[in-house]
């Protein structure tokens, strides 16, 4: 369970340029929830996200996982349970280590940090094997450095370094945003697919409204620093993209959009 | 012309057993600039921060090995203190690098017993003379040896380490420190151990050159940095197309050229006062070829 309660969050406090964008905010995400976040620009979605995984700390208000008060955790110990996975697909790879080096670094997450080898050859046929479910041929590229990926590769093999580890939270910041309508897709379904095997709890920022209706079990917009749209379960099953599109443009036209 | 020639020739296995003794350094700064991404000053600090410690070390009777030591224990000292600056107080890089190696000045000056000089006398034991293995090598070249085997040793150690997982988050750190986030770790306690190391081999770079030279001077920093730098992308740059060839090895050939590059305008008839120009010119040479070079590339993927 993921929470957001009463957060405050104030742009440039003291400023002149001060904004404030969540005052009271709240945010309940049960267990095994996939929730699609839309919203227009300058929402407050990805500053949602930000919250949750602590980039970003509330002027007020607490961040909850589980029964745990987590606001004043730093953002590191807040990921060891969430995995993160970002718009650019540099962001979560190293561009000059090998894929098989960024699987190991992934892998060795919950280990020490010692003189031990950094990669373990036993485990190279476990790492093609997981890499081979993305089918996108990362199975074949172990030595290869991953800056040499195309950006849908990278972002695959993003993932399968996510949930290498057995991580409980899943955050999508508009991670098919940079990549090609086909390799969007094929990201897209990885992700249901990861999300249902491993039962994790997802919350997914998207500008891509046909996703947002069409995979999770809850849709929410945000709007302002609000929420004008929340359904979940069966009247999210229901909602489909005509009703989605309608609310957002009624909302753009409000902004004079 | 074959007057220079002959100078730089008979300068030949000075330059070469200083060139080795620099390329600690080099492989100390190649941790922090080209593996951690961080641009670290401290070194102008940190290498007479060695010498001192070494140097005065061996005047009080202390054998080579626990100068050595020490010297290393003071330069991962300056390297942590760099490293909390920048981390916990989130001072820029830079900045904390100049606070450090200012304060070190003043350090070092003390640890000299304030004087400027530290000349180690002829008769005692150091890394490369009166001692054991010394007596057991040919005469005229032990320096020589001691002085490359220091540094394929150390350069061996660090192509190891950076295959293991500390290694591997080192690097990784400087790639993308994101990437260290999502691993759950602190990426600041990661920058720091990087300081830390690189800075314990730079000043273990000082006193390894104060006992070569029998002599510290406190000036001796001044432009140890850029020295440094200049090695590390001169290797870096020259050798670009080669993928296969480790950094560290570029690392030390970069400071090899670097020193030849010195000896030589020594040879041509420059003074010595003249060799911080001679090597400002020739780091903003290297850096404007590479970056021509990077222009027509393509940019990084």
């Amino acid at each position: 369970m993921l929470e957001l309660k009463e957060i405050r969050l104030v742009y440039n406090p003291g400023t002149a340029r001060e904004k404030c964008l969540f005052d009271g905010f709240g945010l309940r995400v049960p267990d095994g929830q996939f929730v699609s976040i839309v919203g227009s620009n300058g929402s407050g979605k990805t500053s949602l996200l930000n919250l949750i995984c602590g980039t970003i700390l509330p002027q007020g208000g607490h961040v909850r996982m589980d029964d745990r008060d987590i606001t004043a955790w730093p953002e590191h110990r807040r990921l060891r349970r969430i995995g993160r996975i970002h718009q650019n697909p540099a962001a979560g790879t190293c561009a000059g280590m090998t894929l098989l080096e960024n699987m190991s670094l992934a892998d060795s997450k919950f280990k020490r940090m010692n003189l031990m080898p950094g990669t373990d050859r036993r485990k190279v046929q476990g790492y093609r094997e997981q890499l081979r479910q993305m089918g996108l041929g990362l199975e074949d590229m172990l030595h290869q450095r991953a800056g040499s990926l195309s950006g849908g590769q990278r972002q695959a093999l993003a993932m399968a370094m996510c949930v290498l580890t057995p991580i409980e939270f899943l955050i999508l910041d508009e991670h098919t945003a940079a990549l090609d309508p086909k390799t969007a897709d094929t990201i897209m379904e990885l992700t249901d697919r990861l999300v249902r095997e491993r039962r994790l709890t997802a919350l997914m920022v998207t500008h891509n409204l046909r996703y947002a209706t069409s995979f999770g079990n809850r849709l929410v917009m945000m709007h302002q620093g609000g929420v004008v749209l929340d359904r979940a379960g069966a009247k999210k099953a229901a909602t489909r993209l005509e009703d989605v599109l309608g609310l957002f443009t009624d909302i753009s036209v409000e902004l004079g959009n | 012309m074959t007057l220079a020639l002959q100078s730089f020739q008979n300068a030949l296995p000075s330059t070469l057993e200083q060139g080795f003794i620099y390329a600690l350094m080099a492989l100390g700064v190649l941790m922090t600039y080209h593996i951690l991404d961080f641009p670290d000053l401290t070194v102008d600090g940190s290498f007479p921060l060695g010498g001192a410690v070494g140097s005065s070390l061996i005047v009080s009777g202390a054998p080579p090995a626990a100068a050595l030591l020490a010297a290393l224990a003071a330069g991962a000292a300056a390297g942590l203190v760099t490293g909390l600056i920048h981390v916990k107080l989130k001072i820029r890089a830079l900045f904390s690098g100049i606070i450090v190696m200012t304060a070190l000045y003043s350090v070092n000056l003390r640890i000299a017993g304030g004087s400027a000089l530290i000349s180690i006398p002829r008769d005692k034991v150091t890394l490369f003379r009166n001692n054991a293995l010394v007596s057991a090598l040919p005469e005229g070249a032990a320096t020589l040896v001691i002085a490359v085997v220091m540094a394929l040793a150390v350069k061996a150690l660090m192509d190891l380490f950076f295959k293991t997982r500390l290694g591997c988050l080192l690097r990784a750190a400087g790639d993308n420190g994101r990437v260290v986030t999502a691993l759950g770790r602190d990426v600041g306690n990661v920058k720091i151990l990087g300081l830390m190391m690189a800075n314990a081999l730079v000043a273990l770079s000082g006193a390894v050159l104060c006992q070569q030279q029998r002599l510290f001077e406190i000036s001796m920093g001044t432009g140890a940095t850029v020295l440094s730098l200049a090695s590390v992308i001169i290797g870096v740059n020259l050798f670009q197309r080669l993928e296969r060839m480790r950094a560290t090895t570029k690392a030390i050939v970069g400071a090899l050229l670097y020193k030849a590059c010195y000896s030589l305008a020594i040879a041509l008839g420059l003074l010595p006062g003249d060799m911080k120009l001679v090597t400002a010119a020739l780091f903003l040479a290297i850096l404007a070829v590479g970056y021509r070079k990077r222009k027509g590339a393509p940019a990084d993927a």
